[in-house]
């Protein structure tokens, strides 16, 4: 690692230099050992997805990215995965509060199931929600004569992507939740704000950057969500299929550098929403004041 | 405007936080509600401000009953220990937040917020910190936009649970002085809730002692301390020594010694507790006086005009081990002429003593 070189006395130098005497020690040590491990862990694997996707030409890869049926998925995957982190963020929040604000019998036990869809096979929660939601099924039997058809429609993957991010949102609410004072509602209520104004001004703005890192994180595990998804999906071409079903379909025929290249395209994807939704995050804290 | 609390009773659980308490809390006064933790004066805050719902009980502010009135249409203003400042939001929209959220017919324009959040920011002295976020300020200008916030909607009262409660010694003088000053200034009725027995006879117009979730006393600080309804006010206020013993007429007896009492309504004799502060016992050099209670001088402590003179009386009281101890504070000359030393047997003659009968301390 190089050393900086020697600031100018009064030049104001972008990053603070190293060799100042810092409080917390091991900069340097840190620094290398943080990026060696993304390097092992995560730049090198997913390089590797774009060195194995140029082989292609670019018209090569265009056509195959840019089929019809290819682009259907992708509307399927990020939609579906958008608006299932989305009612996340919002009945997660309430199932926050809940747990955090009123004691009720059975508390720690719900506390607990919040965790399930983390542990829980993913192919086993697909099952079980295909089964639940087919039209022979304890709910599909009653959603039915309703007109509404969940499992093997994009419905029934917006439910499975819903099952498996909620405990992403509930977790990271949470903490800040409890940070809360109560004592910030009641002054907010004898200053003659409605509840709808302290949730508004008072609350929401402490929680929202906690609830957009939530809504990242669900987002992200939809996105890359394979084993839950295929059973409910049904996987009708241009209705049902999600990009992760194509980049295996390719994968089983053989074809790595169509996989790889449609990978590429949800790699891409993927990347802009999250650092979307960081800058997103980075701007509301700022403006709480939690940076300053 | 002025608040008055009639016969309120809550409890939480098998807990009585306050039993029957009847209090009327004079107009534009300053009123500190005094005692020790557990005894009731923050429910009682909270339930005046509407945030806690007695279980029994009236609530009147300004002549109106407001006990099922929401705390929202209260119209007090709330000051917490801990600030409960919105940590989101610059010291200036802190101040706003009250005419922010007002109904669109009743919400000033916007230059009229700016300017009244303004004049509130220059009464405590905190204008050129506007811009700023909680996070960047002291406790005790925390305290103060606080107060400012709670101004701003132009309550009818001001209710502070322990305002200086979470601050150093220094700042929480400073800002007792000021906190007088304002209300002097602003002439709203005020009632503040502390269990620093100091502070609330410095700062407030009427003292409010409770305990156990009953109004033990109500007066000026002065009336207060000077002639204190209960044993328990003479405990809590002031430093005092206390005598257990047997009224026999005319005279208290303590162990071996006897104390004329002076007061003359004691029909039968009995067990009974007295009071003396600490200026008002003497200390006779001699020995063999047949007057006062036996002791010997344990430490002198000479700061300042006054002396405090510490001892341990020489007959322990029979239920204790332990000797029962006693300060005395005189005037520097008086001490130097009795030339006492430490370890010196004398008696202490009360000038003036306060006897309760048939009651504990």
């Amino acid at each position: 690692m190089t050393h900086p070189m020697p600031v100018p006395f009064g030049a104001a130098p972008r990053f603070a230099p190293i060799r100042q005497t810092r409080v917390l020690p091991g900069f340097p040590l840190a620094l290398g050992y943080t990026l060696v491990y993304l390097s092992l862990m995560v730049l090198i694997p997913l390089s590797a997805v774009f060195i194995k996707s140029a082989s292609l030409s670019w018209p090569e890869f265009w056509a195959i990215v840019s089929n019809p049926r290819v682009v259907a998925t992708y509307r399927l995957s990020f939609g579906a995965a958008l608006l299932a982190a989305a009612i996340n963020a919002v009945f997660g929040l309430m199932l926050a509060w809940a747990l955090v604000r009123y004691e009720f019998p059975g508390k720690k036990l719900i506390d607990a199931l919040v965790d399930l869809p983390f542990a829980l096979p993913t192919a086993v929660a697909g099952i079980a929600l295909t089964a639940l939601y087919a039209g022979n099924g304890w709910i599909g039997s009653l959603l039915e004569p309703l007109g509404i058809k969940v499992a093997f429609t994009p419905l029934g993957v917006l439910v499975a992507l819903v099952f498996i991010g909620l405990p992403f949102v509930v977790r990271t609410v949470q903490p800040i939740l409890e940070d809360l004072e109560t004592e910030l509602e009641e002054a907010a209520a004898s200053l003659g704000a409605s509840r709808r104004q302290t949730f508004t001004r008072v609350l929401l703005p402490v929680l929202l950057p906690a609830l957009l890192t939530g809504f990242a994180l669900a987002f992200a595990r939809a996105v890359g969500e394979y084993g839950s998804v295929i059973f409910i999906a049904g996987n009708i071409p241009m209705v049902s299929e999600i990009t992760p079903l194509i980049i295996i379909t390719k994968l089983e025929q053989y074809d790595y550098v169509g996989a790889t290249a449609v990978a590429v395209v949800m790699l891409i994807f993927s990347f802009i929403m999250l650092l979307a939704i960081n800058l997103l995050q980075a701007w509301s804290a700022k403006r709480t004041g939690r940076n300053r | 405007m002025s608040i008055q609390v009639e016969h309120i009773h809550k409890t939480f659980g098998s807990f009585v936080a306050l039993d029957a308490v009847s209090l009327d809390f004079p107009s534009g006064a300053l009123t500190a509600l005094l005692g020790p933790s557990g005894c009731g004066k923050t429910t009682l805050l909270r339930v005046i401000a509407g945030l806690e719902r007695a279980d029994s009980g009236r609530v009147v502010l300004a002549g109106e009953d407001a006990s099922d009135t929401h705390v929202r249409q209260r119209r007090v203003g709330f000051v917490f220990q801990h600030y409960a400042l919105f940590r989101h939001m610059t010291v200036f929209e802190n101040v706003a937040f009250g005419l922010r959220v007002k109904p669109r017919r009743e919400r000033p324009h916007e230059a009229e917020i700016r300017a009244r959040v303004m004049r509130l920011l220059e009464l405590v002295q905190l204008a050129p910190l506007a811009d700023r976020f909680p996070s960047q300020l002291s406790g005790g200008q925390r305290q103060r936009i606080a107060l400012a916030r709670a101004l701003a909607v132009e309550p009818k009262v001001l209710l502070l649970d322990e305002p200086f409660g979470a601050l150093d010694a220094q700042v929480r003088k400073e800002l007792r002085r000021w906190l007088r000053r304002l209300h002097d200034e602003l002439h709203i009725t005020s009632v503040f809730v502390t269990h620093d027995q100091e502070e609330a006879l410095e700062v407030a117009d009427q003292v409010v002692l409770m305990n156990r979730g009953r109004v033990e006393q109500q007066g000026t600080p002065i009336e207060v301390y000077e002639q204190p309804a209960t044993p328990f006010v003479y405990g809590f206020l002031g430093a005092v020594n206390t005598f257990h013993g047997r009224i026999e007429g005319a005279h208290l007896r303590v162990g071996a010694a006897t104390l004329a009492h002076g007061q003359d309504q004691f029909a039968l004799d009995g067990e009974a507790v007295a009071f003396a502060r600490p200026h008002e016992l003497m200390i006779v050099t001699d020995p063999d006086h047949a007057d006062g209670i036996a002791a010997s001088v344990v430490r002198i402590l000479s700061f300042g005009a006054s002396t405090r003179v510490e001892l341990d009386s020489l007959t322990p009281e029979p239920d204790s081990a332990l000797p029962v101890h006693y300060e005395v504070i005189l005037p520097r000359e008086q001490i130097q002429a009795l030339k006492l030393v430490e370890g010196q047997r004398v008696r202490l003659v009360p000038t003036r003593i306060r006897v309760f009968q048939g009651q504990a301390a």
